[in-house]
């Protein structure tokens, strides 16, 4: 059966891509510390030695609308381009093609309608930052393939908190039960708390630096019932308006499993929003 | 109400480099425009067919005529939508980092919990 070498989770800065390839007066002041911070989470991966990639986002607006929005969504292709005119225009993210594993994905599929989670799928589609910006952070090589997996955290009405702790804990599973001699990767990304379209923008920190130091530690000592027992799609909107992206990071703590300690801990205060990066390693450290 | 309509306009023209110009220099002529000609578009769907009954408001599209983003976020239209597309038409005439999207939060300050329902 298929290994699962590492389980990562993250926020997804868009311009993170920019910070660290600017030079001189356009590099941020904040850029060194940060790429620093990029580079030692890249090792986690790149220790594990992963031979596929499960990355779970969230689309936004690109491709999924509302006439037609699934919860949760499989690709299943041969190749995935990557990233949109209105990313390269406001971010400043480079074009990208990546591999898919079609195999990996019908599995995931077929074992997930069979677990009781009716996941909508795509053969054609064009995956955003949520899913480009993990890959230049933690491979920025974008050599291996990928299996995307999108989910609503938002258009509501949204799937509630332990459904995507639930689909983490089923994905788990399913990889685990892979035929398969490959070693795999689960990759996630979403938010702390975040605002964006609304009055708390933009700040100096994050809209809730509080909620962001819980999560943190919800986190980083996998306290999935601490969680939990707090976090509700009503709660969810006091720490800032786009923080149901937080929702992503719940699903990774159930591919982590309850309780499950992160290998790997950091965050960085930048403004806006705070950055957080995991690792665990579920068949233990990588000697 | 139509919140899904007033999304659409921000997400199609969002998209199209030439419809995010037009926004920005005509408005009035860009949403009568597309009110008239792309509001029924079935999207993500082969061409030919269309819907029949999508229509502003007075309100909405008086609001989207005069970009006016607070307006917007009143009536419920997505904020990442409002916020993406006219980062796309003004922060080009900012004077220091991030100053247009300051100011668009600025001009929220007076919003309070519950913010403006989005669900569509």
């Amino acid at each position: 059966m298929a290994r699962i070498v590492a389980v990562i989770a993250s926020t997804h800065h868009p311009f993170y891509y920019r910070a660290s390839t600017s030079t001189g007066a356009d590099r941020p002041p904040f850029a060194d510390e940060w790429t620093r911070k990029i580079l030692a989470f890249r090792e986690t991966l790149t220790r594990a030695d992963p031979d596929v990639l499960v990355m779970v986002g969230s689309d936004h607006f690109h491709q999924l609308w509302l006439d037609n929005m699934p919860q949760f969504l499989v690709g299943k292709a041969p190749f995935y381009d990557a990233n949109w005119y209105n990313e390269e225009r406001e971010f400043g993210l480079p074009r990208m093609v990546l591999k898919g594993h079609e195999d990996l994905s019908a599995h995931l599929l077929r074992a997930g309608l069979d677990a009781g989670f009716d996941l909508a799928f795509s053969n054609e589609l064009r995956i955003d930052h949520s899913i480009t910006c993990p890959i230049i952070t933690l491979r920025p090589e974008a050599d291996l393939p990928i299996v995307p997996i999108y989910t609503n955290i938002f258009a509501p009405p949204l799937p509630q908190p332990s459904r995507f702790v639930k689909l983490g804990e089923t994905i788990r599973k399913i990889v685990e039960d892979w035929p398969s001699d490959l070693r795999v990767a689960i990759i996630g990304t979403g938010h702390l708390s975040l605002e964006l379209g609304g009055p708390r923008q933009f700040g100096p920190h994050g809209p809730d630096p509080e909620f962001d130091r819980r999560a943190v530690e919800w986190i980083a000592t996998g306290d999935l019932d601490g969680c939990l027992r707090e976090v509700t799609l009503d709660s969810l909107h006091a720490p800032g308006n786009a923080t149901h992206g937080f929702m992503d990071f719940m699903l990774m703590m159930g591919v982590a499993g309850a309780g499950a300690k992160a290998d790997h801990v950091d965050s960085l205060d930048l403004f806006h929003t705070m950055e957080a990066y995991f690792t665990w390693y579920p068949g233990g450290a990588p000697q | 109400m139509s919140k899904y309509l007033m999304n659409k306009f921000l997400y199609t023209v969002d998209r199209d480099p030439e419809l995010v110009e037009r926004y920005r220099a005509e408005p009035r002529e860009l949403v009568t425009w597309w009110a008239a000609e792309r509001a029924n578009s079935l999207l993500n769907c082969h061409s030919g067919e269309a819907s029949t009954w999508l229509r502003f408001t007075d309100e909405e599209r008086e609001a989207l005529i005069s970009q006016d983003h607070v307006r917007l976020f009143a009536l419920g239209a997505h904020p990442f939508l409002t916020l993406t597309l006219f980062i796309a038409m003004f922060e080009r005439d900012n004077t220091e980092p991030l100053e247009y999207q300051k100011a668009f939060g600025m001009r929220l300050a007076h919003f309070e919990l519950p913010y403006p329902d989005i669900a569509t």
